[in-house]
């Protein structure tokens, strides 16, 4: 337990909670499991579902609603399996603490509080546990009465809790919320540049980054930004060959236009740049796989380059000076597919349905 | 290698039900439902669902029925439409369907949908193609699934689409497995799959296999147990399940295992949980596992309970 916590009054010894008899809870006629709450916790519960059903909306229950759903924050160090626990988050809800913060609001509401001390109370609260779908949707909530007043406060929260779990999905997802909802699109792309430069690999940053360009009502679009777009990522694929999000970003940014993806020289040459160095080419490989899928005619460059990553054991088909066109291509796209078999042994078979499906043209 | 501790890990789901005195019977308290859809589906898939009282859990059940026809996580709390799914498919477990009020559990899921297609959680609103497959098993499995505007759900769900074949949970969302698994089975049972780039989603979900044989959700994440089930089944519905490797996933799991006490964890040598043993357990039965019953990647329920709901008289109704 964390300290101050050992002060910590419980409810029956409280004088102004001595008008309220407790409600426990009912588990129905026959338990399946007889389970039993920790003791302090399940008093609270207690305390609300009593305040609950009498549907009283005074401050002291606002007072509850707070103390109950702070069981579920990190304030309270219930045992150190805890973290382990919000791991489970996915597909959960705390159900009575659903019912809490369905309550809460209800308060809110009625007692027409300032809802930007509510703000500051989710804030605390999710200093403990931020991984808690509960406590974002009601800062939606919040935030959504606040209106665009909340903008500046709501990126400005996000930001906090990303500067310490930059993949934190949830923050991700409300900041997206925001900005569509409150605007301040303004400064977005810088601040996902701001955490590239962080970490190159982040995924949720790169998913900003293009939800930023093809929705910011400020950038023009994805035709507009590509041309900048492409040069920035040309640099992190080059920094960073093995960058998964980089690579499938770089892609993205043709969307729907494959012929300008498989035509422009930057594609390609970025490729070969990797194949040379002859370290973490998986998906500078990749790449040019699809690109000759899609219609690509690799140069001698290319092939030369190809040709130098084979082992000595490998399976290849061997290139034929004499051959010329699409035979030539289809013999590359197949030494493609084996050099890949061997160096990304985990996608084996991926690599082999590859190859088996190479049209005839490639 | 070694092999999967069937025994242990009934004796573990049976003693969760009955422990009182750890965090884990407390957090179980609030969910209990999803708890008893967890405990009880691994319990069949290890053919041993017989060691549980029917009448117990049904009557336990149907007290969480709130009036609005939705499902509370326990006694006296607030339906949502989480525990509503797990509910319907506890009692299809048990063959049980018949206590229900289709139309009412039917029309509270469809209050639920929104103009845009969408499904929102509760009347609260909260919007997530979680909600959506949600929705779409949930009355399918009632077969009800013509009392929404499934066209308009479909729509909604593409739109969460994105450039790397994955999807998330609201449009423009990260692409994660836990979502692509909502939006693909919910894909699979409206009859929709044409309208995912199953090479590139199947890429995407198979470069989720790191160095351990592990699955992990999102790029440069650590492996965990439950996306055995979230990429594994994704993977079988868009039929690329071949690309990953299998043993190397089954060896993961096992590895997860509590060999002494039973029950599985997220990753070797962490405290296990029920959530997980119900992820690993399924995700080895995707896997052909011997000795396990098969499960349907798009239900989440054994084959034959999804069998008996849509091939049989009383199925048909």
């Amino acid at each position: 337990m964390k300290e101050g916590e050992q002060q910590r009054v419980p409810l029956r010894e409280r004088a102004e909670w001595s008008d309220v008899t407790p409600l426990p809870q009912n588990d129905g006629p026959n338990p399946v499991v007889p389970i039993q709450y920790t003791e302090d916790f399940s008093q609270v519960m207690d305390y609300f579902r009593a305040v609950y059903l009498a549907d009283e909306r005074s401050p002291r229950a606002l007072a509850l609603t707070a103390e109950a759903v702070q069981f579920n924050s990190g304030n309270y160090t219930v045992c150190q399996v805890r973290i382990k626990f919000f791991r489970l988050r996915l597909f959960l809800f705390i159900s009575s603490l659903l019912q809490v913060w369905h309550f809460r609001r209800l308060l809110l509401e009625s007692l027409k509080v300032d809802l930007n001390a509510e703000l500051d109370f989710v804030e605390r609260m999710a200093a403990g546990n931020s991984k808690n779908y509960q406590m974002w949707h009601h800062r939606r909530w919040v935030a959504e009465k606040l209106g665009p007043e909340a903008r500046k406060n709501e990126l400005e929260f996000t930001k906090k809790i990303l500067s310490v779990d930059a993949k934190h999905y949830h923050a991700w997802s409300h900041r997206q919320w925001v900005l569509q909802a409150l605007g301040g699109w303004e400064d977005e792309l810088n601040y996902c540049t701001e955490l590239l430069k962080e970490d190159i690999f982040n995924n949720s940053a790169w998913n900003q980054r293009y939800f930023v360009i093809t929705r910011s009502p400020f950038l023009g679009g994805l035709k507009a930004m590509r041309e900048s777009e492409v040069l920035y990522t040309i640099e992190a694929i080059i920094a960073y060959p093995e960058n998964e999000s980089s690579w499938r970003y770089l892609r993205g940014l043709y969307k729907g236009e494959t012929t300008s993806w498989v035509n422009d020289p930057q594609v390609s040459s970025v490729c070969l740049k990797i194949l040379r160095t002859k370290s973490n080419y998986v998906f500078a490989l990749s790449t040019i796989l699809d690109l000759i899928c899609f219609g690509y005619l690799p140069n001698e460059d290319f092939r030369d380059a190809i040709d130098a990553l084979k082992t000595a054991d490998m399976d290849k088909q061997n290139l034929d000076d004499n051959e010329k066109g699409e035979q030539q291509n289809l013999n590359i796209a197949q030494n493609i597919c084996s050099i890949l078999e061997q160096v990304d042994p985990i996608r084996t078979n991926y690599w082999i349905w590859r190859k088996s499906r190479l049209p005839l043209s490639a | 290698m070694g092999e999967l501790a069937t025994e242990k890990h009934v004796r573990y789901i049976l003693s969760v039900e009955k422990r009182k005195d750890n965090f884990e019977s407390v957090v179980m308290e609030h969910l209990r439902m999803n708890g008893a859809y967890w405990g009880l589906t691994t319990l069949d898939l290890l053919g041993k669902l017989h060691s549980v009282d029917v009448d117990e859990v049904v009557s336990w059940l149907m007290s969480c029925q709130h009036e609005s026809g939705g499902f509370g996580g326990n006694v006296g709390h607030d339906p949502h439409i989480l525990y509503t799914l797990s509910a319907v498919q506890v009692l299809a477990l048990f063959d049980k369907l018949n206590v229900i009020d289709v139309d009412k559990v039917t029309s509270y899921i469809v209050s639920l949908q929104n103009e845009d297609g969408s499904f929102s959680g509760d009347m609260w609103g909260e919007v997530d193609t979680r909600f959506s497959y949600i929705a779409i098993c949930c009355l399918s499995i009632l077969h009800c699934l013509d009392k929404i505007n499934v066209e308009k759900a479909v729509k909604y769900i593409i739109s969460c689409k994105n450039m790397d074949g994955g999807f998330g949970c609201t449009p423009g969302g990260e692409s994660h497995a836990g979502q692509i698994f909502c939006c693909v089975g919910a894909l699979a049972i409206t009859g929709s799959l044409d309208l995912v780039d199953k090479d590139l989603l199947g890429w995407w979900l198979c470069e989720r296999q790191v160095k351990s044989g592990g699955l992990n959700g999102r790029p440069e994440k650590l492996p965990d147990v439950c996306y055995s089930w979230w990429v594994l089944s994704s993977l079988i519905m868009i039929d690329r399940v071949h690309w990953i490797s299998k043993e190397k996933l089954i060896k993961f799991i096992l590895d997860c295992q509590d060999t002494e006490n039973g029950g599985i964890s997220d990753r070797p040598d962490d405290a296990v949980d029920v959530f997980h043993t119900f992820f690993g357990v399924a995700g080895l039965s995707l896997l052909e596992y011997p000795g396990l019953k098969p499960v349907d990647p798009a239900y989440a329920l054994p084959v034959d309970v999804v069998n008996r709901i849509f091939f049989t008289k009383e199925g048909l109704k």
